[in-house]
């Protein structure tokens, strides 16, 4: 009797597991906690990886591909000049606190981004703006100091993010913003809760509820995506057990490309690199495809040069820095640097860690010793980034179209050659998109022929995911995990 | 006088992994700082004795240069403890009761109520990563230690007739301390610093587990589990080998040590 009514209550919770509605709610691994959640305030690409697209929108947006598309501004028109930008907003778009987002909102958030006292951690995307009107509640006029063509695109970043004056003030740790989902709840060192904002404007989102949780220890998140706590890890941490998750069918993997340049960075004003000569003999003596199979397991394309590969407007300079250890003695040699002896420092991520040691021994094989450091994120960007006190260092540059980077005499590698400043400042006034690529190309080859760093590979987005996930990005054109698009399959 | 089988198996163990150490200074079977990615990730046998690692690094010949850090380290670490803290010990026995006593022994409270991982990951942070101050670090907590076993072994002594003696015949509080207490706390030291040893051993590994020991491109036995971990499914040899030596070199001090104890405490001896 009692085996019976067991029985039937068994198969009562069958059918009904069977009969409830698909899942909705999904759990995001990621890396790095954000140390805020304000995304035009900080510059942690964890931030953008939980607030963009899902909480906060800007005047536009990329979309997976790379492209720039609409957002909060449906369309824009762009004076004869190319100096005034003036964007339609739409209607009808509340922020999560009710109040509708209108003209005002936008020239806040722009006059905020752009004031003097602005902690935005991408100044120069609002540096041309010479002044933000208010021509009525859905209608913003942006005047440029001169014509600047890559401005839609400006406004796409995760810095840009319109935000409200009402609510900015908490945004660091209870944000307010326009988009899909609203914030429900941090838990410091553990996850961030977003739920669906029902007020939303656009297309609701299939989940109702979504949870980033922060795993920094690759062994963890193995374990974690394993056992199914988490549903999917984007920047999954740890190549080398990819071939594990994609023999198993629960999993599927999610292999893509991102815009982090990952480069040997050298202190070109240090005592040895300051030669020119010793920096191109550290660019032969690197045999890339041995950093990519060693340290990302295969997953990572070559470069030359500091721009992503899937750019339209990317050259192929991996040819001027060939693997060619001979020329690398001789270059040492004709530099009178023999018995050279540098220091390598090296931040927490494995592409550093275990890249060191294979560049280590490359540059042993052509004479340069190194001593390796292995530093923790917080003193590395003390040492090296801050500090400067360094001759090598490895880093991924994972904001997208950041050449320009090479325009700052007093960035960490501290290159700033006056003749790049020019290019930079070419590039910001061209137009024409012939014009730009052509400035582009010319940059991209200026600091490959002046061995600026030394270029390994193109960092590749592997994730791995539930096999019933849809919709998650494969490729990462800007830091995001853009959760509107996700569903479950089944 | 009867050897404990212990102390036997122990004794085979520590001088196998002090050969591997000493061996590695002349020959290994394959380079460790040569990488051969396209070789990477063997399993034991295959051309490898004991197989290779994720960068194509011949894993005997890393335990063999990983032997000599650790060996070195804990050897180190274990005489900075006796160096400082046994004359502190018996300065301490010498004025037992006192404000000196007190002020040692205090102090040495003080040490041990640090963590000592956390003492070292201080001094790793303040001095930078490196096998020198992994074993700065260890060997600062070995000094209470063997300050402790010092005192104690010497108080005890302190009271008998032949110190008495000695008194009577005119010799001082320091000379006694060498003359007499010393030699005769030795069977107390030495096993204490066998003890150390084993420690020693397991701190290194942990330190440099958390990259706080010896930098890369120096093999040690810690950074290669540590290395391993993310590849445990894939190459289960990789995180075995190296867990395996600490594993039996821990042993094998650790039976020395009891076996050492045995045979060198009169009072055991009679029992056993």
């Amino acid at each position: 009797m009692f085996a019976r009514l067991k029985f039937t209550v068994a198969a009562l919770a069958l059918t009904a597991g069977a009969a409830a509605a698909q899942q909705t709610d999904i759990t995001i691994g990621m890396q790095l906690e954000p140390p805020n959640l304000d995304p035009t305030g900080g510059a942690a690409a964890a931030i953008d990886e939980v607030v963009y697209a899902n909480l906060f929108e800007g005047l536009t947006r990329y979309t997976s591909d790379g492209s720039i598309a609409p957002a909060l501004a449906e369309s824009w028109d762009i004076s004869e000049d190319g100096t005034e930008y003036t964007f339609h907003l739409r209607d009808g778009v509340t922020f999560h606190d009710g109040s509708t987002m209108d003209a005002e909102d936008v020239k806040f958030s722009l006059d905020r981004a752009r004031a003097e006292d602005s902690t935005n951690a991408q100044k120069a995307l609002f540096a041309g703006i010479e002044n933000v009107e208010v021509v009525d509640p859905l209608t913003v006029k942006v005047t440029l100091s001169g014509p600047n063509s890559a401005f839609p695109t400006n406004m796409a970043w995760g810095d840009a993010v319109i935000v409200a004056p009402e609510s900015i003030d908490s945004a660091a740790t209870a944000p307010v913003g326009t988009g899909p989902f609203m914030f429900s709840n941090w838990v410091q060192g553990d996850r961030v809760e977003l739920t669906a904002y029902d007020g939303y404007w656009g297309e609701k989102p299939a989940l109702t509820t979504a949870t980033f949780k922060f795993i920094s220890d690759p062994t963890a998140a193995f374990a974690a995506m394993m056992a199914g706590d988490i549903d999917a890890f984007p920047g999954y941490p740890a190549p080398e057990t990819l071939v594990q998750f994609e023999a198993d069918p629960r999993f599927k993997l999610l292999i893509g490309s991102t815009e982090g340049e990952t480069i040997l960075g050298m202190n070109n004003k240090s005592e040895a690199l300051s030669d020119p000569k010793v920096r191109a003999a550290i660019a032969h003596a690197i045999n890339r495809q041995e950093i990519i199979d060693g340290a990302m397991f295969g997953y990572g394309t070559p470069i030359g040069t500091h721009f992503a590969p899937h750019n339209p407007d990317y050259v192929d300079l991996t040819g001027l820095s060939d693997y060619d250890p001979e020329k690398s003695k001789a270059l040492l040699a004709e530099a009178g640097q023999e018995g050279l002896t540098l220091s390598l420092k090296l931040p927490p991520p494995s592409y550093a860690r275990r890249g060191g040691e294979i560049i280590a021994a490359q540059l042993r094989a052509v004479g340069i010793e190194t001593q390796i450091e292995n530093l923790e994120w917080a003193q590395w960007l003390e040492q090296v980034f801050k500090g400067k006190d360094f001759d090598l260092t490895i880093v991924s540059h994972t904001e997208p179209m950041d050449i320009n980077i090479y325009a700052r005499p007093d960035y960490y590698f501290q290159y700033g050659k006056p003749e790049f400043i020019e290019l930079m400042d070419a590039l910001n006034l061209a137009t024409d998109a012939a014009e730009r690529s052509e400035i582009l190309k010319n940059a991209q080859t200026m600091i490959a022929e002046d061995y600026v760093n030394g270029y390994l590979f193109q960092l590749a987005r592997t994730g791995v995911a539930n096999a019933n996930i849809e919709g998650l990005w494969e490729n990462s054109p800007t830091q995001a995990n853009d959760l509107t698009g996700v569903s479950w399959s089944q | 006088m009867r050897v404990p089988a212990g102390f036997l198996i122990g004794a085979a163990l520590s001088a196998l992994f002090l050969l591997m150490a000493m061996v590695s200074f002349i020959w290994t079977p394959h380079d460790v700082t040569v990488l051969a990615v396209a070789e990477r990730m063997k399993v034991p046998g295959d051309g490898y004795l004991l197989g290779t690692d994720h960068l194509g690094r011949d894993i005997l010949s890393m335990l063999m240069v990983g032997a000599r850090t650790s060996i070195g380290v804990a050897l180190v670490a274990a005489g900075i403890g006796l160096a400082v803290g046994v004359p502190l010990g018996l300065f301490a026995a010498a004025r037992r009761g006192g404000w000196v006593d007190e002020i040692i022994m205090r102090g040495n409270d003080l040490v041990f109520a640090f963590p000592p991982l956390v003492m070292a990951i201080l001094i790793a942070a303040v001095f930078g990563p490196s096998a020198l101050n992994a074993m700065l670090a260890i060997g600062v907590f070995n000094i209470p230690v063997f300050a402790r076993v010092a005192r104690a072994g010497a108080i005890s002594l302190w009271t008998l007739d032949f110190i008495m003696a000695a008194r009577v015949a005119g010799k001082g509080a320091a000379r006694i301390s060498a003359e007499h207490i010393f030699p005769n706390i030795g069977n107390l030291l030495i096993v204490q610093a066998t003890i150390q040893f084993s420690v020693g051993i397991v701190s290194e590994a942990a330190l440099s587990y958390f990259g706080l020991g010896a930098q890369p491109p120096v093999p040690s036995w810690g950074r290669m589990l540590a290395d391993s971990q993310t590849m445990i499914g894939l190459a289960p040899h990789m995180a075995l080998i190296p867990g395996l030596a600490i594993v039996l070199m821990v042993l094998g001090l650790n039976l020395m040590g009891d076996g050492l104890r045995d045979m060198l405490d009169p009072r055991m001896r009679r029992t056993a």
